[in-house]
């Protein structure tokens, strides 16, 4: 039986940087992937939805806190509580706790460097669709790029948060003085993910690692699903 | 760019906001600044970091102009999970 590419659109903010390695990675694995611009202020037919990387809007006032206002950003936000699959990768973390799709906010690193190297993380969960061909447990290794990275939640809200289950990916080793060493989180629903790491520039051993087209080709196996299902 | 004119006509009201940091919020900027400040001899503690955003308003008195720029903060200017902010309204007293 052919399988059908699912579509996963991929939007580009002003300052966005790897809307088009996310694009390449998700072609690369197997789905249609689809530009979206950040004006668009209705998603054409997606299975799922990327938000990349980057510095919308120069990081001004805060990290995401003016590309939360974008059309397209709208757009996601009612997707998502469709239950559309939705991914934020760095400064589409970002964007995604400005809007409240998920808990907390990115502070500078406490390091205050920029820190741009490959990281080993720790999944937390194996049964979402963004780590579906991953085991709980497992240890990816990942780049992060990102001076902004420190993902901030008072204590007893990341104690709430690890009960309810979602605390994704954690960092297994210091990165950026992120609370409880969270490098990703999920919305309640699950079908929500931010995570600080880069996994569309981890898809190929020539990069030095394809561990990020766990996360990725995950995405594309759930948004292959839901295709199915809806067809 | 002309500045925004208030119901009479006049110019519109000028505003500033102050975020900060919130206490218990790790400042790492600040930490760096007070230890450069305590590196050219100054006995300085606990520095913080936070926003200056000057706003012409347009609004019929300071009263207006304040409910406005407290609505910009809770919506933009200032994130509640890690930043407070203060109003204050210049040229015309408070109402």
């Amino acid at each position: 039986m052919a399988s059908p590419q699912p579509r996963i659109g991929v939007i580009t903010y002003p300052g966005s940087q790897d809307d088009r390695d996310a694009l390449w990675a998700l072609t690369a694995l197997d789905a249609e992937a689809v530009p979206v611009w950040h004006e668009q202020r209705e998603l054409p037919d997606l299975d799922a939805v990327v938000l990349p990387g980057g510095f919308s809007y120069g990081d001004y006032l805060r990290c995401g806190a003016i590309a939360r206002f974008s059309p397209a950003t709208a757009a996601v936000c009612e997707f998502a509580a469709e239950g559309g699959l939705v991914l934020g990768i760095c400064n589409g973390f970002q964007i995604l706790c400005e809007a409240g799709l998920l808990p907390g906010v990115l502070l500078r690193n406490e390091s205050l460097r920029f820190v741009c190297r490959d990281v080993r993380l720790t999944v937390e969960r194996d049964d979402l669709a963004f780590t579906g061909r991953c085991t709980s447990g497992q240890a990816l290794v990942i780049p992060v790029k990102h001076g902004d990275g420190r993902w901030y939640v008072p204590w007893d809200l990341v104690e709430e948060l690890a009960e309810q289950r979602q605390i994704v990916l954690r960092y297994a080793e210091p990165c950026n003085g992120s609370t409880a060493d969270v490098a990703g989180v999920c919305n309640v629903g699950g079908n929500v993910l931010g995570l600080m790491p880069h996994p569309e520039h981890a898809v190929d051993p020539l990069l030095g690692s394809d561990d990020g087209a766990l996360i990725l080709a995950s995405l594309v196996d759930a948004a292959r699903d839901r295709a199915l299902a809806l067809a | 760019m002309t500045a925004p004119q208030d119901a009479s006509g006049g110019p519109g009201i000028k505003a500033t906001v102050l975020v900060r940091p919130k206490t218990g919020i790790l400042d790492p900027q600040g930490e760096a600044v007070e230890a450069a400040l305590e590196h050219l001899g100054f006995a300085v503690a606990d520095a913080r970091i936070g926003k200056v955003i000057d706003l012409e308003v347009e609004a019929a008195d300071a009263a207006e102009a304040k409910t406005q720029v407290e609505k910009m903060c809770e919506q933009l200017l200032a994130n509640p999970l890690i930043e407070s902010y203060e109003v204050e309204i210049h040229g015309q007293p408070a109402a």
